[in-house]
């Protein structure tokens, strides 16, 4: 099984990103669980959405305590504390920011994938919104989902002239996505 | 029964007003801040007036928000007459 | 014959709530929204919009019309639904027991959640244990595939001539309600198959212009008793019909959820945790875990609350060494569980073992794998004849 949390600010599709991932898996033959919590339901308050996927039904309906895979789309959420807490050795972060990191911010942390998903966002769609970029980094980097798996599941959400410009920030994603390995 | 030790002193949810009637960490909510010239501003107090959480700090010829509280509506922005306030990303104050 | 698999979508509790009140058909829905309910009456009205309900979508203004109209509406023979949560449960309370006295064969999703006193948008079995003596039926379930399928089986139970009664499907706020996980939707022929039953059957007493009927009548003394007992008589042939409808329902559509109970590794076990909604599914993981380590725990799963499965507890626990409850709400009166208080009236049947209460999962406080280890290392001393402590607020001690 493996388990991946989504830190966001509410309004930046966190709940929305964790929930393409899911139907990625289910497309795949995997089955999952995906579900957030949020403190205020508001736009800019923190939220967190966990999804989990496997060869054989999911059980525990806890939250992720131990993520495999960080999913970050506000870089300011990296100041949070709690970020890293948790996180399995060998772990791997997706991050949504334009500076790739200098030195190894966690000792788990062995795989960080980095792409400007604002800028690409705000090129392609007009807008700050990083997720639907971020889910192709995740593909690039993971190799946990593939990217057609990835593209279809954002065909659920968006149609028309807005599905063309969210998957070009998939593919862009995927592609621009800069990883730094550490031991 | 076991449970000795509590956090609050009251026996419901009740909370003291009589400091601060903020007891949440609204600074942490904000995607973006207000970032005042100091050359520009002419201390007129509008932005201090129009600010929802009352949170613009007065000081001496200058205005500047309490980011402990603001939660970066922007309204003090839109409503500063000199244009001396803009907001700024808070990504960009993060490391 | 056996039903077609049918399509895998992803989909949250609520959708699957909204897809099991659709797919049986109703004539009637008024509902109202509250968090974390919202997406039941979003999805419905998405439903009708687009063609695929074509019930009566009554915009109600307030949760206590929702249910004035839906039970209304059974009683004039037609199959009716909501759904609400905490507040707006509280809110509708007195249509709530009219429902139940009336019997009128209405659906409701519960969207677990904290009720009034103190101030909480978050998960907590408090609005089902403070309604359970309204007179309805009440079950409790795991996860989003258990909530489409209970609600077909709701219908099914609700309307059956020897029932009659008000069934509410309850499931956790936040944990279920919003939790996305792939569902099997049933086809719409095979959900009209399943409940044709129901046509076979008598009719029940309903308003009828053609042969009108006094209903809601002042009750008298013996009257009113009679009319009380017929109630609690119908809610205990529920247990049984409870289980048969899920048999034939696993027969048909290959998903089958145990009926009042499902008994999880309980056969050897030397003691067993009873939980019930969410809890349920990450205790069984900590089960495996603690079974691999040669621990012999079993876990029950309550899913008919109301009625009580008595019968079916006493058998499953009898014999058994201790017993642990974790409820994920409190009894105000006995300062402990209330699903704990409510198994230890069966002691003289169970037999005088240890039986511990566990409150936790208030507030959406999560109900972790290290908390439930915790239930089971409890619940094991307790077995060896150690001293235990009888009632535990987990989170509060964890703080601590």
């Amino acid at each position: 099984m493996k388990e991946i949390r989504f830190h966001g600010r509410g309004g930046q599709g966190a709940v929305l990103a964790a929930r393409m991932l899911a139907i990625s898996c289910v497309a795949e033959g995997k089955c999952v669980a995906s579900f957030p919590m949020y403190g205020f339901e508001r736009r800019g308050a923190p939220v967190v959405a966990f999804t989990r996927f496997d060869d054989k039904p999911i059980m525990e309906k806890t939250q992720i305590y131990n993520p495999d895979c960080l999913v970050v789309i506000d870089p300011g959420l990296l100041k949070l504390p709690t970020l890293f807490t948790g996180l399995n050795p060998n772990g791997i972060l997706i991050l949504n920011s334009s500076k790739i990191f200098d030195k190894q911010p966690n000792e788990n942390l062995k795989l960080a994938g980095v792409v400007n998903a604002t800028q690409i966002a705000v090129e392609e769609v007009g807008r700050d919104v990083p997720n639907t970029c971020l889910l192709g980094a995740f593909a690039a980097v993971t190799g946990w989902v593939g990217l057609k798996s990835v593209m279809a599941s954002v065909g659920e959400y968006f149609s028309g002239d807005v599905l063309k410009k969210n998957l070009r920030c998939v593919e862009r994603g995927y592609n621009e996505v800069k990883v730094t390995k550490w031991q | 029964m076991a449970v000795k030790k509590f956090s609050s002193k009251y026996e419901a949810a009740w909370s003291d007003a009589d400091q601060l009637l903020l007891c949440l960490d609204t600074g942490t909510w904000r995607t973006k801040r207000p970032v005042v010239d100091k050359e520009k501003c002419t201390y007129c107090g509008l932005c201090a007036i129009y600010c929802p959480p009352q949170c613009m700090i007065t000081r001496k010829d200058f205005f500047e928000p309490n980011l402990s509280f603001c939660k970066g509506c922007g309204i003090c922005a839109k409503e500063c007459p000199r244009a001396a306030i803009v907001m700024l990303p808070e990504g960009d104050f993060t490391s | 014959m056996k039903a077609k698999q049918g399509e895998l979508k992803v989909m949250t509790g609520n959708s699957a709530a909204a897809y099991g009140a659709m797919l049986c058909r109703p004539d009637v829905v008024a509902s109202y929204p509250i968090t974390p309910q919202t997406e039941v009456v979003e999805q419905l009205s998405r439903f009708h919009a687009d063609g695929v309900l074509t019930a009566e979508m009554i915009e109600v203004e307030g949760e206590n019309s929702a249910m004035n109209a839906v039970a209304a509406a059974t009683l004039a023979g037609g199959r009716a639904f909501t759904a609400t949560s905490s507040w707006g449960l509280v809110y509708m309370y007195d249509a709530v027991l009219q429902a139940a006295g009336f019997r009128a064969p209405v659906v409701m999703a519960n969207v677990n959640r904290e009720t009034p006193g103190i101030l909480a948008v978050s998960s907590g079995q408090q609005d089902m244990i403070q309604t359970r003596d309204a007179g309805w039926i009440q079950v409790v379930v795991e996860n989003s595939q258990e909530i489409l399928d209970t609600i077909i089986m709701a219908f099914r139970l609700a309307e059956d001539y020897d029932i009659q009664l008000p069934v509410m499907v309850n499931y956790d706020g936040f944990y279920i309600s919003y939790l996305a996980e792939g569902v099997r939707i049933p086809a719409r022929e095979d959900v009209d198959q399943f409940l044709s039953v129901l046509k076979t059957q008598p009719q029940r007493t309903i308003m009828d212009p053609t042969r009108p009927i006094g209903a809601g009548s002042h009750g008298l003394m013996t009257e009113f008793m009679e009319l009380r007992y017929k109630h609690c008589a119908a809610m205990d042939r529920a247990k049984k019909k409870f289980d048969e409808i899920d048999k034939d329902y696993g027969d048909f559509f290959g998903r089958s959820y145990g009926g009042q109970i499902e008994e999880y590794r309980t056969e050897d076990a030397d003691f067993v945790i009873l939980t019930s909604g969410s809890a349920v599914g990450t205790s069984r993981t900590v089960v495996d875990a603690k079974r691999a380590e040669g621990v012999k725990v079993g876990l029950i799963k309550l899913r008919m609350f109301r009625p009580f499965p008595q019968e079916k507890l006493i058998k499953a626990i009898k014999g058994k060494k201790a017993v642990g409850v974790i409820d994920r709400s409190v009894n105000f009166g006995w300062n402990c569980g209330p699903l704990y208080s409510e198994l230890r009236a069966l002691t003289p049947e169970i037999g005088n073992i240890p039986m511990l209460s566990f409150i936790d999962g208030l507030a959406s406080i999560d109900i972790t794998k290290p908390h439930i280890e915790r239930v089971i290392d409890d619940i094991a001393n307790a077995a060896k004849g150690k001293p235990y402590q009888a009632v535990t607020w987990i989170p509060l001690e964890e703080r601590d």
